[in-house]
C-alpha cells in the first residue's frame, strides 16, 4: 500500500520536474541554435560585425550597427514618450481615485485592452492611417520650424524612426502602467498619512513621498516597458520604412534588428542567411539581459503579492 | 498639476478609440458571406475571402494549445507546490524571461530545428512555435492561481492520507481552476494574435490545407500582414476586414475571461 502511494508521487513529481526541465531547456536551446546559425558569420565578420555599417547581400558584407542603433533608438522614443504617460496614468487610478474604485476599474480595463490588441493591427492602424497623420501633423511642421535641430532635420518620411517609436509607445503604456500601478500600490499608506498629516497638497504627496518609495519598481517598469519594444516586430517592420541607414534624423526611415529578420529571412542562403542569424543572436541577448534585469526588479513586487 | 494626470489619461484611451473605430469603418464594407468563406483571389478579382486563414488561424492555435496546456500547466504546478526547490527557481525566473521574449526569434528557432530539417513550412512547425510562445504565460497564471489556494486544504488532504499527487490534482487544481482556465484562454488569446512566429513557420497559404506536416499554411494575421503593405485597395480593405474579425475573436476570448470566470484581467497578468 505504501509503495503504490509512493509510486504515484514519484510519476507525478517527475512529471511535473519534467515541465520544469522543459522550459529550461528550450531557453537553452535557443541559445544553442543561435549560436550555432551564426557561426559562419561570427567567424567570417568577428567582433566587427557589431560595428559594421554596412549591409549589402550581393557583395556578402554584413554589419549590425544600422539594426542596433534603429531598435535602440525607436525604444528610446517610446519610454521617453509612454513613460510619463504610464505613470501619470498609475498615479491617478491609485492616487486620485481613492474614493472611485469603480472607474479606476474601468480604466485599468481600457488600459488593458490596448494590450489585447493584436501587434499586426498595430502596423496595419499606423501604416495607413497614423504615419500620414503624424507626417503632415507633426513631422512636417517640426522639420520646418525646427529643421536646423539634427533630430528634426532632413527629409520627413511617414515611415520613419519617430512613427514607430510613437506606435512602440502605445504599445508599451499598458504593460508599464499595470506594474506601476502595482507598485504605487506597494507602497504604505503610512508615507501618504505621514505626509498629509504635515499639511501636504495631493501632488506633493505624490511627488516627495509615493513617488520616491516606489522609485525601484517604477525602474523596473520601465525596464519590463523597454524589453517589449525592443522585441516588438510586426508593428515596427510595418511603419519604420525599411531602410538601412544611421541617422539623427527622427523623421527619416530606418530599420530595426527584428524588422530584418522579418523581411529578408525568407530569401537568405549560406552567410547571408547566417548573418541574419547572428542579428537574431544579438537580439536574443539584447531582450534577456533586459528581461533578467527587469525580473530582478520586480521580483520581490509580483512574488510578494501572491503570497497567502 | 494633478491636470496633467487626466491628459496623461486621455492621450493612452485616445488611440484605443482610434484604432478600435478605423477597424471598424475600415473593416465593416469588406464583411461579407463571400468574404468568410471563399478563398482568396488576385487583387483584382472580385469574390475574394479569407476562409482558409481562418481555417489556419484556429488549426494552428488549437494544436499549439494541445500542446501548450500539459507542458505550461505542468510547469506551474511545480513552481507552486515545490516552490523551494532549486530547480523550481531557477525555471520559474527563466519562465518569466521567456514571457517578454522577442516572437520573432522564437518563430526563427523553430524555423531552424523543424523547417530547415523536414524541408517544408506546416502548419505543425506554426502551430509549435505559438506553443512555445503560450506556455510561459500559462507556467506564470497556473503557478499564481495554485499559490492563492490555501495551505490548509494542502494539510488537511494529506492529513486524510491522500497521496501528494492527488492531492495536487483532485484537491489543490481543482479549487485554482478558475485561474488557470483564465491564463489559458489569456494564452489563447494571445496566440491568435501573434505573427512573426508563424512568418518563418507556416508562411502564407491560398488554399485550405491537407496535410498539417508538409504545406505552408495561411493563417488571419499573416494575411493581415500581406494584404495591409500591399499596394492594392481591395486588399487592403480585405485587410481591414480581416482585422475586424480577428478583434472579434479576441473580444470573444476576453470577454469569456472576464465575465464567464469574474477575474480582472490585470490581476491575471503580472505585465
Amino acid at each position: 500500500m505504501a509503495s503504490k502511494l509512493l509510486r504515484g508521487d514519484t510519476i507525478a513529481t517527475i512529471g511535473f520536474a519534467a515541465a520544469a526541465l522543459f522550459i529550461i531547456g528550450l531557453l537553452t536551446a535557443l541559445a544553442v541554435e543561435l549560436f550555432s546559425g551564426s557561426a559562419t558569420s561570427i567567424s567570417k565578420f568577428g567582433i566587427g560585425f557589431l560595428s559594421g555599417t554596412t549591409w549589402n547581400p550581393d557583395h556578402e558584407v554584413f554589419g549590425a550597427l544600422p539594426f542596433i542603433y534603429g531598435t535602440l533608438l525607436t525604444s528610446a522614443i517610446a519610454i521617453v514618450i509612454g513613460l510619463p504617460i504610464s505613470i501619470g496614468i498609475a498615479v491617478f487610478i491609485s492616487e486620485r481615485l481613492n474614493g472611485h474604485l469603480g472607474i479606476g476599474y474601468g480604466l485599468g480595463t481600457l488600459v488593458d485592452l490596448l494590450a489585447a490588441v493584436p501587434s499586426v493591427i498595430y502596423g496595419l492602424w499606423g501604416l495607413l492611417i497614423f504615419a500620414p497623420l503624424l507626417r503632415d501633423y507633426v513631422e512636417i511642421p517640426l522639420n520646418k520650424s525646427l529643421g536646423f535641430f539634427p533630430l528634426f532635420g532632413g527629409t520627413p518620411y511617414a515611415t520613419s524612426f519617430f512613427t514607430a517609436g510613437v506606435v512602440l509607445a502605445i504599445m508599451i503604456i499598458p504593460t508599464m502602467t499595470a506594474v506601476s500601478r502595482d507598485v504605487l500600490r506597494a507602497v504604505p499608506n503610512s508615507q501618504r498619512e505621514a505626509m498629509y498629516s504635515l499639511g501636504a497638497t495631493d501632488w506633493e504627496v505624490t511627488q516627495k513621498s509615493v513617488l520616491p518609495y516606489a522609485r525601484s519598481g517604477i525602474f523596473g517598469a520601465f525596464i519590463l516597458g523597454l524589453g517589449r519594444a525592443v522585441g516588438e516586430t510586426m508593428a515596427v517592420t510595418m511603419v519604420i520604412g525599411n531602410a538601412v541607414r544611421i541617422s539623427p534624423n527622427l523623421f527619416t526611415a530606418g530599420y530595426s534588428l527584428s524588422s530584418l529578420i522579418a523581411n529578408e529571412f525568407g530569401e537568405a542562403t549560406g552567410l547571408y542567411r547566417s548573418s541574419i542569424i547572428e542579428i537574431a543572436l544579438i537580439l536574443f541577448f539584447i531582450a534577456l539581459i533586459v528581461n533578467i534585469f527587469a525580473r530582478l526588479l520586480l521580483w520581490r513586487v509580483s512574488r510578494g503579492k501572491t503570497r497567502n | 498639476m494633478s491636470i496633467l494626470l487626466v491628459v496623461a489619461v486621455v492621450l493612452a484611451v485616445i488611440p484605443l478609440i482610434y484604432i478600435l473605430g478605423d477597424v471598424i469603418i475600415r473593416g465593416v464594407p469588406a464583411i461579407s458571406l463571400t468574404f468568410l468563406t471563399h478563398l482568396p483571389t488576385g487583387p483584382t478579382f472580385s469574390g475574394g475571402g479569407i476562409a482558409n486563414t481562418i481555417a489556419g488561424t484556429f488549426t494552428m492555435v488549437g494544436i499549439a494549445t494541445l500542446i501548450a496546456i500539459p507542458i505550461g500547466v505542468g510547469a506551474g504546478i511545480f513552481f507552486s507546490e515545490w516552490s523551494g526547490n532549486k530547480l523550481s527557481t531557477v525555471s520559474s525566473f527563466m519562465n518569466d524571461v521567456l514571457t517578454g521574449f522577442p516572437s520573432m526569434v522564437i518563430g526563427l528557432f523553430v524555423f531552424i530545428i523543424l523547417v530547415l530539417t523536414t524541408k517544408h513550412f506546416s502548419a505543425f512547425a506554426g502551430a509549435v512555435a505559438l506553443s512555445f510562445i503560450m506556455i510561459p504565460i500559462i507556467g506564470r497564471t497556473t503557478d499564481e492561481s495554485l499559490k492563492l489556494v490555501p495551505t490548509t486544504l494542502r494539510e488537511a488532504s494529506m492529513a486524510l492520507g491522500i497521496p501528494r499527487w492527488k492531492t495536487i490534482l483532485r484537491v489543490v487544481v481543482s479549487t485554482g481552476k478558475n485561474g488557470l482556465i483564465t491564463g489559458i484562454v489569456l494564452a489563447i488569446a494571445r496566440a491568435t494574435g501573434e505573427t512573426s512566429p508563424l512568418l518563418l513557420t507556416a508562411a502564407t497559404g491560398t488554399h485550405f490545407i491537407t496535410n498539417l506536416f508538409n504545406q505552408p499554411t495561411g493563417s488571419m494575421t499573416i494575411l493581415i500582414y500581406q494584404y495591409g503593405t500591399s499596394p492594392y485597395a481591395s486588399w487592403q480593405t480585405q485587410a481591414w476586414g480581416t482585422a475586424l474579425v480577428l478583434i472579434l475573436i479576441m473580444l470573444a476570448l476576453n470577454i469569456i475571461v472576464r465575465f464567464g470566470i469574474g477575474r480582472n484581467l490585470s490581476e491575471a497578468r503580472m505585465d
